[in-house]
């Protein structure tokens, strides 16, 4: 199947998915859920990896400015440009991308193997034959959560990060807390924080539309479900990347 | 009633139904009988809107069904009761919860009004005690029993069941095949059952129609099945393997 039918299908897919609910009390207990699930159930790893790569970039970045490049001599930078670093790549980039990508091997993954077990078990097809808008019943509950609760844990993400940093900063003894945190606050560009947000709800959107398209339209039995999963991620990552770029080309 | 006209069914070039003229009567099961691979699901998707014909016409009651505007085959589908081969129970709410299901999003009763239909459904089709449990936790004839219950939950014209018996001991076949005949009879619908089950057919067929390598063979009563075994040898020949 070429590339220009498959967006194709998505559109047509997405048609079905904007489709007034058929109950509204059964489709705001879904979407509680699936917040609970997308949301809640993401904030540990979300949590780890923010403080960990807040600590490495802050690490990595002292370390490169503190080696002799040959360029200038290193008793030339302030250390404040570390935290200058951590905080502008936390907001416009490690934040936004990096939790994104973490995200779609858990959330995604997760998305298209549900609905392409529902698939393969008739279960949509259940749906179907009731009567109701199975592309809708399944997904929306599913995309509006991403979109409503992705962008919190990237705010989340953003804090810890820069926590990460400071710990680190504050660990290694590499420089003072103070130095870290004029840093931070002389590189912030409230623009940034725009561009953030909107890469929050971009990424979202395709973490969670992607794998309920790829869910849906699963055809065999379980080796098929796996697989369903693995393309899922795979095409929500080149997908998160493009947007990456053309957001930022666009943005800033 | 439901009547198929030269309905034709194509997957790229291989003709799975090929010309199909039959009619569906009410009050009474019709039997979608015949060897597998000879296109007897394919016609009850077709016939439920799982499928889209290449050409032809499924009429409800004369309405063209594949023809209908979104809204209105939403509707009609809601007379529609299925029960699927794999049962297609939703794994992720209890027997109670299936049942309720199709209540809770198409009709106004309250919790009480819903949860004594889920009640009398579930005891029609003969399960006590099983409200609470997950499907994973029951057997394979409770969840065709519990298949059954969710698609009699809300007052339906028309009853489709892919090979009910699959799967089954013989002795919990002729269970669902009884259940199945019980409420036809009860609530007067149209029901279609797709089987390979000779025992079925001499149990509960009463229309029945044959389909052989994607057509439709013969199509008659259960008193006139013998007689056309005489004059039809793949018919013949279906019905002496199967006992």
């Amino acid at each position: 199947m070429n590339l220009f039918t498959e967006i194709g299908r998505y559109i047509i897919f997405m048609k079905y998915v904007f489709k007034r609910p058929e109950r509204g009390r059964v489709f705001w207990s879904m979407l509680t859920r699936e917040m609970n699930l997308i949301g809640i159930e993401s904030l540990v790893v979300v949590i780890l990896i923010a403080l960990i790569t807040g600590a490495v970039t802050t690490v990595q970045t002292a370390s490169q400015l503190a080696s002799d490049s040959g360029v200038l001599p290193p008793s030339l930078f302030p250390m404040e440009i570390v935290g200058s670093v951590v905080g502008s790549s936390s907001i416009l980039e490690i934040a936004p991308t990096i939790t994104c990508l973490v995200l779609a091997g858990k959330i995604g993954a997760s998305i298209a193997s549900e609905i392409g077990n529902m698939r393969v078990s008739e279960q949509i097809d259940a749906y179907e034959v009731m009567g109701i808008n199975s592309i809708g019943f399944v997904s929306l509950p599913k995309i509006l959560a991403g979109v409503i609760m992705i962008p919190c844990l990237i705010l989340v993400s953003v804090f810890l990060l820069m926590v990460g940093g400071l710990i680190a900063a504050k660990l290694t003894g590499i420089m003072t807390m103070d130095q870290y945190v004029t840093g931070l606050r002389s590189s912030f560009v409230p623009h940034y924080v725009n561009v953030l947000l909107v890469k929050g709800y971009i990424f979202s959107f395709i973490i969670t539309s992607m794998s309920a398209f790829q869910g849906y339209y699963t055809k065999g039995g379980a080796l098929e479900v796996g697989e369903a999963g693995t393309k899922a991620v795979t095409r929500i990552c080149v997908a998160i990347l493009a947007f990456d770029l053309i957001i930022a080309k666009l943005l800033l | 009633m439901i009547q198929l006209i030269d309905l034709n069914k194509y997957y790229e070039d291989k003709h799975v139904l090929q010309n199909i003229n039959a009619n569906f009567y009410p009050g009474v099961a019709n039997l979608v009988i015949g060897a597998s691979g000879g296109g007897k699901s394919v016609l009850v998707k077709t016939m439920v809107g799982l499928e889209t014909p290449t050409s032809g016409q499924v009429l409800f009651e004369e309405k063209d069904y594949h023809n209908l505007e979104y809204e209105n085959q939403q509707a009609l589908r809601r007379e529609i009761g299925m029960l699927f081969q794999g049962t297609a129970l939703f794994d992720s709410l209890t027997v109670e919860q299936n049942v309720e299901f199709p209540l809770l999003m198409f009709s106004e009763m309250s919790k009480e009004e819903r949860m004594e239909r889920v009640n009398l459904c579930l005891s029609k089709v003969n399960l006590h005690n099983a409200n609470h449990k997950a499907p994973s936790e029951i057997s394979g004839g409770m969840k065709k029993r519990v298949g059954i219950a969710r698609a009699i939950a809300l007052p339906i014209k028309y009853l489709f069941c892919d090979e009910p018996n699959s799967g089954l001991d013989p002795l919990t076949s002729r269970v669902i095949d009884a259940l199945l005949h019980d409420i036809t009879k009860e609530f007067g619908i149209t029901t279609i059952i797709n089987s390979h089950d000779m025992k079925t057919v001499k149990d509960i067929g009463e229309h029945i129609v044959f389909m052989h390598q994607g057509q439709k063979w013969w199509e008659g009563s259960k008193e006139e099945l013998s007689e056309a075994q005489k004059s039809n040898p793949e018919l013949d020949a279906f019905v002496k393997a199967s006992f």
